[in-house]
C-alpha cells in the first residue's frame, strides 16, 4: 500500500480516530445499559419471590423462598452432601454430551462415505428418531443396570440421531466447487473428507454441540428419575417424594448455574475455533 | 512432437432420472506444446464438459483423450484446473492455500515450499501470505488461485473461464498476468470463455463450438500481430475488430439455427 502524504492528512487522521472512539464508547454504555436491567431483573424476581414468600403470598411448601433456597445449598455444600450428587450428574452430562457429539458425528461421516449405507439406514433413523426415547429408559435399565452406563445411553438416545443428521446435512451443503478443487488435484476421497467437507463443517458441528448441553440434561436428569440413587435429579426425585420443594428448587437452581457454565465453555471453544469465518 | 492435448472422437452423455442427454458429440482437438487455445460458443455447447474430460474429472461416454500421449484416466499433477471463481479455503491463510496442491500430492518440502512463496511474492502476494482469504479483495484471490494451479508445475493449464467472477478493470489486468506467466514457463492453456474479444486477445488459436449437441463448428488462427501483442493491447491490433466480427457473425448463424 503506498499513499502520498497530502496537507490534511494528519488531521484526517485525528478525525478518523474521534469517530472510531465515539463508536466504541456508544457500544460499550449499550453493552453496560443491557448487563445493568438484565442485573435489576434477576434481582427484582429474588426480591419478590423472597417477599412473596415471607408474607405467604405464594404457598411456601410449594414456591419455598430464595433465601431459604440458598441456605439449604450453603448446608449441602458444607455438609459435602451436595458434590457428591453434583459430580455424578455433572460426569454424565458431559460424557453423555461429548459421546453423543462423537458417535453422531462418526455416524454422519459413515453415510457420508456410503450413499448406499445412507439410503438403507434412512428409515430407521427417521423412525428412531421420531419416537419417545425417554419411554426406552426402562429398557436400557434393564439392559445396562440402574447406573451411570443407563443414563449415559438414555442421553445418547437423545442426542446421536439429531446430531447425524445435522451433521450429515451440513457435510452435502459444503460446496462442490471446493471438493472440485482437490479432486482437480488428483485427491482421493479420504483427502476431500479431511481438507474440505470436515473443516467446512466445524460451524454445523459447534453448533449441535450446543444443542446437544441441554439435550444431554434432559437425558441424564430424566435417566436419573428413573433410576435415582444420587444425582441432581435423584436429589429432584427425593424432594418431590417427601414434599421438600426447598431441595428440588436448590437442585433446578445449581442445574441452572451448572448448565449455563457448560454453555459458554462450548461458545468459547466456537470462538477458538471459528476465527477468520 | 507429441500433441499435449489429443481428443479422439469424443461424445458424452448425462444421465438423469428423467433422461439422458447428449452434450458433445464427435470432438477431435489436438494442442500442440505451448500452445494457447480458446474455446468458444453458446450456452450449452459443453465446452466445461471437454475441460472436464481432458482434466480427468470426467469420463467421456465414447472416444479417448489423450494428455502428453498418455491416456486420460483420473486427474494427473500434469493438468491444472482453474475454475470460475478462486474457491479459496476460507479456514486456510493465502500461503496454505496455495499449498494444497503440493500438500494433496505429497510433495510439500521446505524448497516446493520456497518456490511457492517466490511465486506469490511474483504475483504481488508476497505481504498476505499470512492473510486469509476473506482480508483480500476479488483479483487478488483470483491471482492466489492461479498461484495454487501453478504450484504443482503442471505443463497444461485448463481456464474454466476464470475471469468472469471479476470487474472489467481487475479481469484485464488478469489477462495480461496470465499469458504473461504461462508464456515465461512455456505452459500450454486451454481458455473456455464467454467472452470474444478475450479470446481472441489471449490466444494462438480460437474454437468455435456448435450447441446440442456440441461439436467443432470452426477454427480461427489468430494473426501474429495479435498474437505477440499483450492482450490488452491487442485489442488495438490491426485486424482484431475484423476478426472479431467474423467470428462474431459465425456466432449469430449458430444462435439462430
Amino acid at each position: 500500500m503506498t499513499s502520498r502524504d497530502e496537507p490534511s492528512a494528519s488531521s484526517s487522521k485525528g478525525w478518523l480516530q474521534n469517530i472510531y472512539a465515539t463508536h466504541m464508547k456508544r457500544k460499550k454504555s449499550m453493552q453496560n445499559r443491557v448487563l445493568t436491567v438484565q442485573l435489576s431483573l434477576l434481582l427484582l424476581f429474588f426480591i419478590w419471590w423472597e417477599a412473596a414468600g415471607r408474607f405467604k403470598w405464594i404457598d411456601v411448601l410449594l414456591f419455598s423462598y430464595p433465601t431459604k433456597i440458598f441456605a439449604n445449598i450453603w448446608d449441602n455444600m458444607i455438609s459435602g452432601e451436595l458434590w457428591g450428587h453434583l459430580g455424578v450428574t455433572v460426569g454424565e452430562t458431559v460424557v453423555g454430551f461429548l459421546l453423543g457429539t462423537l458417535v453422531g458425528t462418526l455416524m454422519a461421516v459413515l453415510i457420508w462415505w456410503s450413499p448406499f449405507l445412507n439410503k438403507v439406514l434412512d428409515p430407521y433413523m427417521v423412525v428412531f428418531n421420531s419416537m419417545p426415547k425417554v419411554a426406552l429408559g426402562p429398557i436400557f435399565i434393564v439392559m445396562f443396570g440402574a447406573g451411570f452406563t443407563a443414563i449415559v445411553v438414555t442421553t445418547l438416545s437423545i442426542t446421536v440421531i439429531v446430531t447425524t443428521l445435522v451433521v450429515y446435512n451440513s457435510f452435502n451443503e459444503v460446496d462442490s466447487n471446493l471438493i472440485k478443487v482437490v479432486r482437480t488435484f488428483g485427491g482421493t476421497k479420504r483427502q476431500v473428507f479431511q481438507r474440505v467437507i470436515l473443516p467446512a463443517s466445524y460451524p454445523a458441528i459447534v453448533s449441535t454441540l450446543k444443542v446437544n448441553v441441554g439435550m444431554a440434561w434432559v437425558g441424564v436428569i430424566v435417566g436419573e428419575f428413573l433410576v435415582a440413587k444420587s444425582g441432581l435429579g435423584y436429589l429432584i426425585m427425593y424432594g418431590f417424594q417427601v414434599f421438600n420443594f426447598t431441595l428440588v428448587l436448590s437442585s433446578l437452581l445449581i442445574i441452572a448455574v451448572v448448565a449455563t457454565a457448560m454453555y459458554q465453555i462450548v461458545v468459547y471453544i466456537e470462538r477458538k475455533l471459528l476465527t477468520h469465518r | 512432437m507429441v500433441p499435449v492435448v489429443e481428443l479422439n472422437d469424443i461424445a458424452h452423455v448425462y444421465v438423469t432420472d428423467r433422461e439422458a442427454s447428449l452434450a458433445v458429440e464427435g470432438i477431435h482437438l489436438k494442442v500442440e506444446p505451448g500452445e494457447f487455445i480458446s474455446l468458444v460458443g453458446p450456452s450449452g455447447c459443453g465446452k466445461t464438459t471437454i475441460l472436464s474430460v481432458i482434466a480427468g474429472l470426467l469420463a467421456p461416454s465414447k472416444g479417448a483423450a489423450y494428455v502428453n500421449g498418455k491416456p486420460v484416466n483420473g486427474p494427473s499433477p500434469e493438468v491444472g484446473y482453474m475454475l470460475q471463481q478462486d474457491y479459496l479455503f476460507p479456514w486456510r491463510t493465502i500461503m496454505d492455500n496455495a499449498l494444497i496442491g503440493l500438500e494433496l500430492t505429497e510433495r510439500l518440502n521446505p524448497q516446493s515450499r520456497s518456490v511457492v512463496g517466490n511465486l506469490l511474492r511474483e504475483m504481488g502476494l508476497g505481504e498476505s501470505g499470512n492473510l486469509y482469504p476473506a482480508q483480500l479483495s476479488g483479483g487478488m484471490r483470483q491471482r492466489v488461485a492461479l498461484v495454487r494451479t501453478l504450484a504443482t508445475d503442471p505443463g497444461l493449464l485448463l481456464l474454466d473461464e476464470p475471469f468472469s467472477a471479476l470487474d472489467y478493470q481487475t479481469k484485464l489486468q488478469l489477462e495480461d498476468l496470465i499469458v504473461e506467466t504461462l508464456k515465461e514457463r512455456g505452459k500450454t492453456a486451454i481458455l473456455v470463455t464467454h467472452d470474444l474479444s478475450e479470446a481472441i486477445a489471449m490466444s494462438d488459436r480460437v474454437i468455435l463450438l456448435n450447441r446440442n449437441p456440441g461439436r467443432v463448428h470452426r477454427l480461427f488462427d489468430i494473426p501474429d500481430n495479435i498474437r505477440r501483442a499483450q492482450p490488452f493491447f491487442a485489442r488495438k491490433e490491426p485486424g482484431f475488430n475484423e476478426l472479431f466480427h467474423e467470428i462474431w457473425g459465425e456466432m449469430q448463424t449458430i444462435g439462430k439455427e
